[in-house]
């Protein structure tokens, strides 16, 4: 479904993606994990199509299609789906009409009718229930206010309407504490399909207990090092990133890395 | 950030839908004011004496004043003597008497504004409408209907005919003729309006409706409304406004007067979609209106709601005297400014009773080279114990070429008063921008929505229809905005 190559992309000139390769295939699911300030947001950002980022070298192939020529709207319809890290605030506009707008707009571009007001209602009120949010929820504005369990509950909530082909999650666990996390991997996990495939990107391995990866891939300074199963990330956890990293540069890198990493 | 840029400014590039031009033979007068002009206006409107006194007095009030230079506004000075002072439609006889008697060009016009003027096509509607074209009153439907409430909804010049006594006691008692230039120029050449008179106890079935449109070349509109809730009277109406488009600037100084009794309430709606003018700024409407409302009795409720997206420039303050203890004033507006749009608009809440109470929402929001400020004053006299009042003013900007402006004046003279003042200034983010697109919502439809929400407590206050126009035109004139 999904293959990455050699991917190098680059914000205000300086260099995060150094040559990533990845594949996904329809049904698996994978972790991307790595220090802050490896390139495991921008990765996310740059396969959604934010603009702020400039891809630099590397192919990336969605569904046989040449994914960098795609608008990110595009690419959006095309069933690639992004949990932001951070939920944006949209004052005044309420999260049941985004998500309307967002449904018909993927709808049209499938060729199927857009759902009425009572379809799409009836829809919603469902796979609420996968994330467990309340009613009055759908009538507050976008991300407003929230909570920040609930914005990643209201993340997963838009990822189940929109039944994406390709979900990215974008560090969906931090922030949370158990009881939010434990909601929220069982909406991911109920959304889990043979025709779906899940990327996650993630700092701690404990979102990896409940959503349990097929694969695990350390990010460190723009490129996969190490590939793995699920056991990787325990292995990662009881050793620290440094393990992988080379300890020699690490310490004048991470500073640079710092900087480089926290635009999401 | 750079293609959302160009996305938004494509957006905002779209043209104006309203700017055709009806053929129509017309009786205008020659170009130029002075006496003899103002003699003529009244002549030809076949007034009293009193009204022509109140005119000329106005008139030799205006030769003494000078234009307003205060406003963060900025344009070319006004020749007062280029501009034509009266043009009618005209007509075969006297004045149309009925819809039947109207020009099927002028009634084709407002088939293409979206008017329901002929009344059985709106038998089924809620609203009235009072259509003036340049300078005349063409037609007011469902007058019969609130005739036999009693309330009389006409135009300015059958007002001045049929009632008088009701002209005379309120015209000018809010708004004096030598308020300000503008004002005074108006009460020396107004031609015609709206006049409402709603009796004691009663409340309007329907939204009043007038629909103003400047058509002919080189005139200005002086319109002049005047609405009176007597006793607790309720009474909602509608104000819309198009122009065509012309490579000169064209005046529009209206003056609006609401007087609302004890325990009256006035609701007032503005959509102003005058033409704004080109992108780089050629022609367009000068809009410089005087519109006050005085909560005369106790009790008494007054609001405004405007959504001003036309006009090159707007020059507007509806404001409120508070007069009548526990009277209410409310101002909600949004004005938006593209291209090189300036607008310089916001309110005067005056509070004089007791616990009388007053809300400001202000929303501005300016893109391309638009420039938008907000002015308004809230001021609480010794004698209005327990006086408060709510400001938000929030602004918008698309782009970096734009500018927000805050002017607010508080003056305080007693001290029970509460008076909270909150303002914002924020950009359409990129990150909102990339939040909807990467939900498949196209650059246009995000920008939409995102200045829909901004709008909302605003739109939350017209009237359904009204809200929904209000919606597109603001997705209309932001078209080529996106950024």
């Amino acid at each position: 479904m999904l293959k990455v190559k050699n991917l190098q992309a680059k914000i205000d000139g300086k260099e995060i993606l150094r040559g990533v390769d990845l594949e996904v295939k329809a049904g698996e699911v994978h972790a991307i994990m790595g220090p802050n300030g490896s390139g495991k947001s921008t990765l996310a950002q740059v396969l959604a199509g934010r603009e702020t980022y400039e891809v630099t070298g590397g192919t990336v192939e969605y569904d046989g299609n040449d994914l960098l020529e795609l608008a990110p709207e595009e690419r959006a319809r095309a069933g690639l789906f992004l949990a932001f890290q951070y939920p944006v605030e949209i004052p005044g506009v309420s999260n049941v009409y985004l998500l309307k707008a967002a449904l018909n707009a993927v709808r049209k571009h499938r060729g199927e009718p857009e759902l009425d007001a009572m379809d799409f209602l009836a829809l919603v009120k469902d796979r609420m229930k996968l994330v467990e949010i309340s009613q009055e929820f759908l009538y507050r504005a976008v991300n407003e206010g929230f909570s920040g369990g609930e914005k990643k509950r209201n993340e997963i909530l838009q990822m189940a309407v929109l039944e994406p082909r390709l979900a990215i999650l974008d560090e969906t666990d931090s922030g949370l504490d158990i009881d939010a996390m434990k909601i929220v991997a069982n909406g991911v996990n109920s959304l889990r399909s043979p025709d779906r495939a899940i990327i996650m990107v993630t700092h701690y391995q404990r979102l990896l207990d409940y959503i349990v990866p097929d694969f695990v891939h350390v990010l460190s300074d723009g490129r996969i090092v190490k590939s793995g199963g699920r056991e990787l990330a325990l292995e990662l956890e009881e050793r620290g990133y440094s393990w992988l990293e080379g300890g020699s540069e690490s310490a004048a890198q991470s500073g640079a890395r710092a900087g480089g990493g926290s635009h999401v | 950030m750079a293609t959302a840029t160009h996305q938004l400014d494509a957006l905002i590039s779209q043209e104006y839908k309203h700017g055709f031009v009806t053929d129509l033979e017309t009786d205008t007068i020659p170009r130029g004011l002075n006496e003899d002009v103002v003699r003529l206006i009244s002549a030809k409107k076949n007034e009293p004496a009193f009204m022509l006194e109140w005119r000329l007095a106005a008139y030799r009030h205006w030769l003494t004043m000078t234009a307003p230079e205060w406003a963060h506004v900025h344009y070319p000075p006004i020749d007062y003597q280029e501009i034509s002072y009266y043009s009618a439609p005209k007509s075969k006889k006297d004045g149309p008497k009925s819809l039947d008697e109207v020009d099927p060009e002028l009634l084709r016009t407002y088939e293409k504004l979206g008017i329901p003027l002929k009344e059985r096509e709106i038998l089924a509607g809620v609203v009235a409408v009072d259509a003036v074209f340049d300078s005349v009153s063409v037609g007011t439907t469902f007058k019969k209907k609130l005739g036999e409430m009693g309330i009389i909804f006409c135009s300015f010049s059958e007002a001045v005919q049929e009632h008088p006594e009701l002209v005379r006691q309120y015209l000018g008692s809010v708004v004096p003729s030598g308020d300000n230039f503008y004002a005074a120029l108006n009460s020396a050449v107004f031609s015609d309006g709206s006049f409402v008179y709603i009796p004691k106890g009663v409340r309007c079935p329907m939204e009043l409706s007038t629909y103003f449109r400047i058509n002919a070349q080189n005139t200005g509109q002086f319109e002049r409304t005047l609405i009176i809730a007597e006793e607790g009277a309720y009474v909602s109406y509608l104000e819309g406004c198009t122009a065509p488009m012309r490579d000169e600037n064209q005046l529009h100084a209206a003056v609006v007067e609401l007087i609302a009794l004890d325990n009256a309430r006035i609701k007032y709606s503005t959509v102003q979609n005058w033409y704004p003018g080109d992108k780089e700024g050629k022609g367009g409407i000068y809009n410089f209106v005087t519109k006050r409302g005085d909560c005369r009795g106790a009790n008494s409720h007054i609001s405004w709601t405007q959504v001003e997206t036309g006009s090159a420039i707007t020059w507007k303050y509806p404001s409120v005297i508070l007069r009548g203890d526990n009277s209410v004033g409310e101002f909600y507006s949004v004005a938006l400014t593209n291209n090189r749009q300036q607008a310089d608009t916001g309110t005067k809440m005056i509070h004089i009773g007791k616990n009388t109470r007053s809300t400001i929402v202000s929303k501005g929001i300016s893109a391309g080279r638009g420039q938008n400020a907000y002015r308004g004053l809230v001021k609480v006299l010794k004698s209005a114990d327990g006086a408060r009042n709510y400001t938000q003013c929030d602004s918008l900007l698309l782009g970096d070429r734009c500018g927000a402006h805050t002017f607010p004046y508080i003056e305080v003279k007693n001290p029970t008063a509460k008076v909270e003042h909150e303002a914002t200034t924020s950009r359409i983010g990129e990150d909102q921008m990339f939040y909807c697109l990467q939900r498949g919502i196209s650059a246009e439809d995000a920008v939409s929505m995102i200045v829909n929400g901004f709008c909302k407590e605003v739109f939350k206050e017209l009237p359904m229809e009204f809200a929904v126009e209000a919606q597109k035109l603001l997705g209309v004139s932001l078209e080529g905005s996106v950024g």
